[in-house]
């Protein structure tokens, strides 16, 4: 017989406390149960979207999200632990114009097939550009090492961070060849 | 009568060219629109109970404290769906005497892997429904699990399914002839066996659907996370009794697929009983940890080989035996048989010899289901056919490169059949391999590799030919009496402001097939790309087709594109010359511009035919209907399959003391006839290959005895990621097929059906010196350090 | 994966924090950088009824350098052990190891102090201290204590931590002049667990080693120091030969677990073949 844990009552369940975060430049409260993720607090709740779940454990970095201004895994996270936070999602970093070149060497190299790991991607290359400006190809591998991707291969996402450092340093690159 | 297509000179001409997908956009802001993101009015969320036991029998299952649940609206068990949903057998026709056990959403009696579900609770979250699962109490009586593949064989061993004879799925025999007489007077016979771990896909998004059945409309809608809405709208209607104009099945944003999302999946159909039961909105998103005991497995083959060659290396025949290990039934409606039925076919397949035998057996285990996943068989018969050639070449003392020259089918001998029965329309495999050697500097990495080995530095060079399947035509299931097809539609429409709309049967999952169907639109059209919109995945809005898998997008998807634009231009020319007073021959369309065909001058825009036909209507000819929108469908005809060809090469260091693996650079060389999008095929080819290499290095499903998946989550089941994967170099050769006017071919599978063949054959040549050799993929240090006897 | 149900506090003291988990027993769970313990909950390999989230402790923040020891606050980040100067310079074993603790988000949030309190032995830091001949720096309601490396690991998962105890801060002796350190580990991917893993720290006396103190992870229950290896090393200078004697007689320290992955056999062999790169690193570079 398989055990059934008889302390348990799930009727006692999720008491409702009430967060609050500057998510994307906007003050913005959101009712969640302790033990709702940030990751599911941002997709369920707040409907944004574009932060995607392929493991809930820490694996994949699609889920990725900045926190007070670092990248976070928002599936390794309670919404209650970021209370008083700064949040930035794919939507917020996108409508800024914050990753627009990012974006745009990805979309000219096709960085991207189905598109599930790309916002986890883009945060991701988005931190190391800020903190390395010129990486090596074998440092942006190493960066990305945490992300995730069935489609690509990751070469033309490597490509396209290298491309995007190049530019911001007032390079030229060579565009992908027809 | 079939115009020669485009040059790459004239305006609007975008086959051919590298132009990013204009679908990608939205997916870079976040904006992508898939199945697990979506929400429903009064939407609940199923989630399952599943079997810890690979076998066993259910001798009672308690849920009444699961129904008590604060926020339960439904607990099910198999007799609930078993009521509304009739089973389903995973047989097909042309498969002669394979069986395999009618399936249903939830079993009655019998649980027969480690990981199905059982039982199922609908709830207002996930969690909640998670909540109440932990109160059901399921008692289940173990019987025999079949987990080892020869046990599974031997006659008396307990049986997967009690009521059957054997473990036997399906038995296949292929021979061609004059395989013993070639045998016999051969002056070598290398022999091998090779043994294949099982995989499992894993795409970043996980299985999802929702179902939603309206019973006052008598309507189902399915918004499924699949490659096929057309094959499940087939299938919804059939086991549930709902009419096929009733039910919709709508494939938005597809998180990566693979062919995993082609097949029918137990908690898919549960919960589409579920929506019919509850009359509300129920989703189900497999987590990851369901994901790899429920998501099909593929890959899991023991193949025998044996090849007679003569002194000079050429080869005289193979004879092979392949036995593969599937799940407790066939996978419906695919069946879990064509990826061994195309392994034996695929052996061999790129080159001279005629005499082949084969034999194959699909074996039944109590473990996850198997079908078809990218590059189906060929990574298995690729890596064998490879892997002996290497061996028949140590043995004469040729290089690698030589003795494939030797016997590598002329890239004149066609049209040819090969002696499984595959019919070759033109390839290119010596050219490839011409090409391939200058690509790599073979020689260069051999003067290295032999300088470096003086200094205790190992690298490793392996080469690996191919052929692949793409645009298959009903010969690959509908022969067997399955209802998916093989053709495609698209309706296309020019609207009133001048742009055009295409809805078409093939799919997207990323691939960018509705940025190759928007370039061959605009191309045929004479348009500007971003006038076309195309629409795909909804069986409400496309015409019925074959979706795409086996590679069918660009070739047949592409073909259907060309044909149904050429149609609609000749409609919209024929309006035009109504107009400006001329013949219809006498015009073309650039630009957006009718002009004249003669001197190009423009003399009308499109948009003004288009205002005219809808809103003046009065102003054309008595008589005439413009129809600017047709529809038309294309089913491929001439050969069963377009097959493609090319050759890969990989280039690896072996750390000797630790068993440890660095790829430097992978090399693929590419023959998939027209290219509509040069840099969608190579990132096709890119992701191919890394899913190889992650075959060949990491990815392995590991059973224990009881029948449980030892490696289960993402922490250790290894998927290949950035910092491992090589740059891979890639280089075309283009034979267009001339059964359609566009001449593509498939590309998908391409990389991964070669990939992890060059890997085992370039591990292998770092070890030649120490005479140890692996003969197992994936190649984990263990297996290199035990080869090596380092401990 | 939804974890159970359960209430948070985030607390503002480290009273408020040990008085909470005192009362709650065995139902609590200190959170800090979470990355370990999220994914427990989501698979509910446990299912405590109250968090406690300790990242808002600010005496738990903070690098200091105090006269013989470099302190480091619980709470400082594995991004932070990688990039912090102090580190950088009086405790470079750590900053050797940080990249390749898992992955750049999970450095964003993982702590040491939490990598320490749960003891993986297949992690970096646990190791690393152990190496160092740290001291941990341990709070309770009792009071505060400090118990060394060398004491703190007892099994598997199991430290010298009472429960209901927090590691408030690592004590790591200043690096010195004349010391060297050696890290790396041998995983199948970038950031996973590893087969082996090894670091050292080698003081010298000239060209020969005064002492060294060599531990390894993935080994066993516990990080695991190679004390007959450390043995034959003293005295000598890094050759080709002193380097070998270390090998031969670490089969003597290591006892690996079987495993599904490496079976105990070839573990010991990497171990080997580890201890001998590194030896040979510091040997190059003395």
């Amino acid at each position: 017989m398989s055990e059934i844990d008889t302390s348990f009552d799930p009727g006692d369940a999720d008491e409702v406390v009430r967060v609050r975060f500057v998510l994307n430049g906007c003050k913005t409260s959101c009712a969640v149960a302790p033990r709702d993720t940030l990751l599911d607090c941002l997709r369920n709740s707040l409907e944004l979207t574009g932060t995607h779940a392929g493991c809930e454990m820490g694996a994949c970095a699609a889920c990725l999200v900045l926190l007070d201004g670092r990248a976070v895994h928002s599936c390794l996270m309670f919404a209650v632990q970021a209370d008083g936070a700064r949040i930035e999602t794919i939507e917020g970093l996108s409508e800024s114009g914050a990753i627009a070149d990012l974006q745009a060497e990805f979309h000219r190299r096709n960085a991207l097939q189905c598109g599930f790991c790309t916002p986890g991607m883009l945060i991701n290359a988005h931190e190391l550009l800020s903190q390395n400006a010129a990486p090596s190809r074998a440092e942006i591998r190493d960066a990305l090492s945490g992300n995730y991707c069935r489609c690509t291969g990751y070469e033309a996402i490597v490509d396209a961070v290298a491309a995007a450092a190049a530019r911001r340093a007032g390079g030229k690159t060579k565009d992908h060849a027809s | 009568m079939i115009a020669p297509l485009t040059s790459l000179d004239r305006p609007n001409s975008y086959i051919g060219r590298s132009v990013p997908r204009p679908n990608a956009k939205r997916l870079l802001a976040g904006r992508g629109h898939y199945v697990t993101d979506i929400k429903l009015p009064r939407m609940l969320h199923a989630a399952f109970l599943r079997s810890p036991h690979a076998h066993a029998r259910i001798a009672s299952i308690d849920v009444e404290r699961a129904r008590a649940v604060d926020g339960v609206h439904l607990v099910a068990t198999g007799g609930d769906l078993a009521k509304i949903c009739t089973p389903w057998t995973g047989t097909l026709d042309h498969f002669k005497g394979m069986i395999s056990e009618p399936q249903l959403p939830l079993p009655l009696e019998r649980v027969v892997w480690a990981g199905q579900a059982v039982v199922t609770v609908v709830a207002e979250s996930r969690a909640r429904a998670e909540d109440a699962l932990e109160l059901i109490a399921v008692d289940y009586e173990e019987l025999p699990a079949v987990v080892d593949l020869d046990e599974a064989r031997k006659p008396g061993a307990p049986l997967v399914n009690p009521a059957g004879h054997s473990n036997v799925c399906f038995r296949s025999q292929l021979d061609s002839g004059g395989v013993d007489d070639a045998f016999a007077r051969a002056a070598h016979v290398v022999e091998e066996e090779l043994s294949f771990g099982r995989h499992t896909p894993v795409t970043l998004e996980p299985r999802a659907i929702i179902a939603d059945y309206d019973p006052d409309a008598g309507m189902l809608t399915v918004h499924h996370g699949t490659q096929t809405p057309y094959q499940f709208q087939d299938l919804y209607s059939r086991h549930f009794g709902i009419p096929e104009a009733r039910v919709r099945v709508i494939a938005p944003d597809i998180g990566g697929s693979f062919g995993m999302k082609l097949h029918v999946y137990h908690e898919d159909m549960a919960v589409v009983g579920l929506a019919i039961l509850l009359r509300r909105p129920v989703k189900f998103v497999a987590d990851r940890m369901e994901s790899f005991v429920s998501d099909i497995h593929a890959r899991d083959h023991r193949v025998r080989a044996r090849m007679a060659l003569d002194e000079s290396g050429e080869i005289l025949a193979m004879d092979v035996h392949d036995v593969t290990a599937i799940g407790a039934f066939s996978t419906y409606p695919r069946t879990s048989v064509v990826e061994g039925n195309q392994v034996i076919r695929l052996i061999g397949a790129p080159y001279r010899f005629r005499s082949y035998r084969a034999a194959l057996e699909v074996i039944f285990q109590n473990k996850v289901q198997t079908s078809q996943y990218r590059a189906v068989g060929h990574p298995i018969a690729c890596a064998v056919t490879e892997r002996m050639f290497d061996l028949a070449a140590m043995r004469v003392g040729r290089d690698p490169f030589e003795i494939r020259a030797q016997n590598l089918i002329a890239d004149d001998a066609y049209p040819l059949a090969s002696p499984t029965g595959y019919k070759f329309e033109a390839l290119s495999h010596q050219l490839c391999l011409r090409r391939l050697r200058d690509m790599m500097n073979y020689d260069g990495l051999r003067t290295e590799q032999a300088a470096l080995r003086e200094h205790g530095i190992h690298r490793g060079i392996g080469i690996a030919s191919f052929v692949e399947i793409t645009n298959p035509s009903p010969a690959f299931y509908g022969v067997g009496g399955a209802r998916i097809s093989s053709q495609d539609g698209a309706t296309l429409s020019l609207t009133p402001s001048g742009e055009v709309r295409c809805a078409i049967s093939v799919t997207e999952q990323g691939q960018g097939t509705e940025a190759i169907v928007s370039q061959i639109v605009a191309d045929q059209l004479g348009l500007a790309q971003e006038h076309v919109k195309v629409l795909t995945g909804d069986t409400e809005v496309t015409p019925h087709g074959g979706a795409t898998w086996a590679c069918r997008g660009a070739g047949i998807g592409g073909e259907t594109a060309l044909q149904a634009a050429r149609v609609l231009k000749a409609n919209i020319l024929e309006i035009a010359a109504l107009v400006l007073q001329e013949q219809p021959s006498a015009l073309d369309i650039e630009g957006g511009e009718i002009v004249d065909a003669a001197t190009r001058q423009q003399r009308l825009a499109v948009a003004e035919i288009a205002r005219i036909a809808y809103f003046r209507s009065d102003t054309l000819p008595p008589g005439t209907q413009a129809q600017l929108t047709v529809s038309h469908h294309f089913a491929p005809q001439g050969y069963p399959f377009a097959f493609t060809n090319g050759i890969q090469g990989c280039h690896l260091e072996l750390d000797v003391e630790t068993g440890f693996i660095r790829l430097l650079k992978h090399f693929v060389v590419e023959d998939c006839g027209r290219i509509i999008n040069p840099m969608l095929v190579d990132e096709q080819l890119r992701g191919g290959v890394v899913q190889g290499l992650g075959a060949a290095l990491l990815e392995e499903c590991r059973y224990g005895e009881t029948g449980q998946l030892l490696n289960g989550s993402l922490a250790d089941y290894l998927v290949p990621m950035a910092m491992e994967m090589p740059d891979i170099v890639i280089d075309h050769v283009e034979t267009p097929t001339k059964d359609t006017v566009l001449g593509a071919k498939g590309c998908g599978e391409a990389g991964t059906a070669a990939a992890s063949a060059c890997v085992l054959n370039a591990v292998n040549d770092a070890l030649a010196p120490f005479g140890a050799a692996i003969n197992a993929i994936p190649i984990t240090p263990a297996r290199v350090l035990k080869a090596l006897g380092r401990f | 994966m939804k974890a159970k149900a359960f209430s948070y506090l985030r607390a503002r003291t480290i009273e408020e924090a040990l008085a909470a988990h005192s009362q709650a027993g065995d139902d609590a769970r200190f959170i800090a950088g979470g990355q370990s313990l999220v994914p427990t909950l989501a698979l509910r390999l446990q299912a405590p009824k109250l968090l406690i989230d300790i990242t808002h402790l600010a005496e738990l923040r903070g690098i200091r350098r105090e006269s013989d020891f470099l302190r480091i606050g619980a709470l400082t980040r594995h991004c932070e052990v990688m990039g912090e100067p102090l580190i950088a310079e009086f405790a470079p074993l750590l900053r050797a190891a940080a990249p390749f603790v898992a992955h750049p988000a999970i450095r964003n949030r993982g702590t040491l102090g939490g990598s320490i309190a749960l003891a993986d032995p297949a992690a970096e830091f646990p190791a690393m201290v152990l190496a160092l001949d740290a001291e941990i720096e341990i709070a309770g309601l009792s009071g505060v204590r400090r118990v060394k490396a060398d004491d703190f690991f007892v099994d598997l998962f199991e430290t010298a931590l009472a429960p209901g105890e927090l590691v408030t801060a690592i004590h790591v002796p200043l690096f010195k002049a004349n010391q060297k350190i050696a890290f790396d580990e041998l995983a199948r991917r970038r950031g996973d667990y590893a087969l082996v893993g090894c670091g050292m720290i080698a003081t010298f006396d000239g060209a020969k080693i005064e002492t060294v103190r060599i531990a390894f992870f993935a080994v066993g229950h516990v990080p695991t120091r190679a004390r007959t290896a450390e043995a034959v090393l003293p005295g000598y200078a890094l050759d080709a030969a002193r380097i070998a004697a270390a090998q031969a007689v670490l089969e003597q320290d290591l006892a690996p677990p079987d495993s599904d992955e490496a079976p105990p056999a070839m573990r010991l062999h990497l171990a080997r073949v580890l201890l001998g790169r590194l030896l040979g690193r510091i040997g190059e570079s003395a």
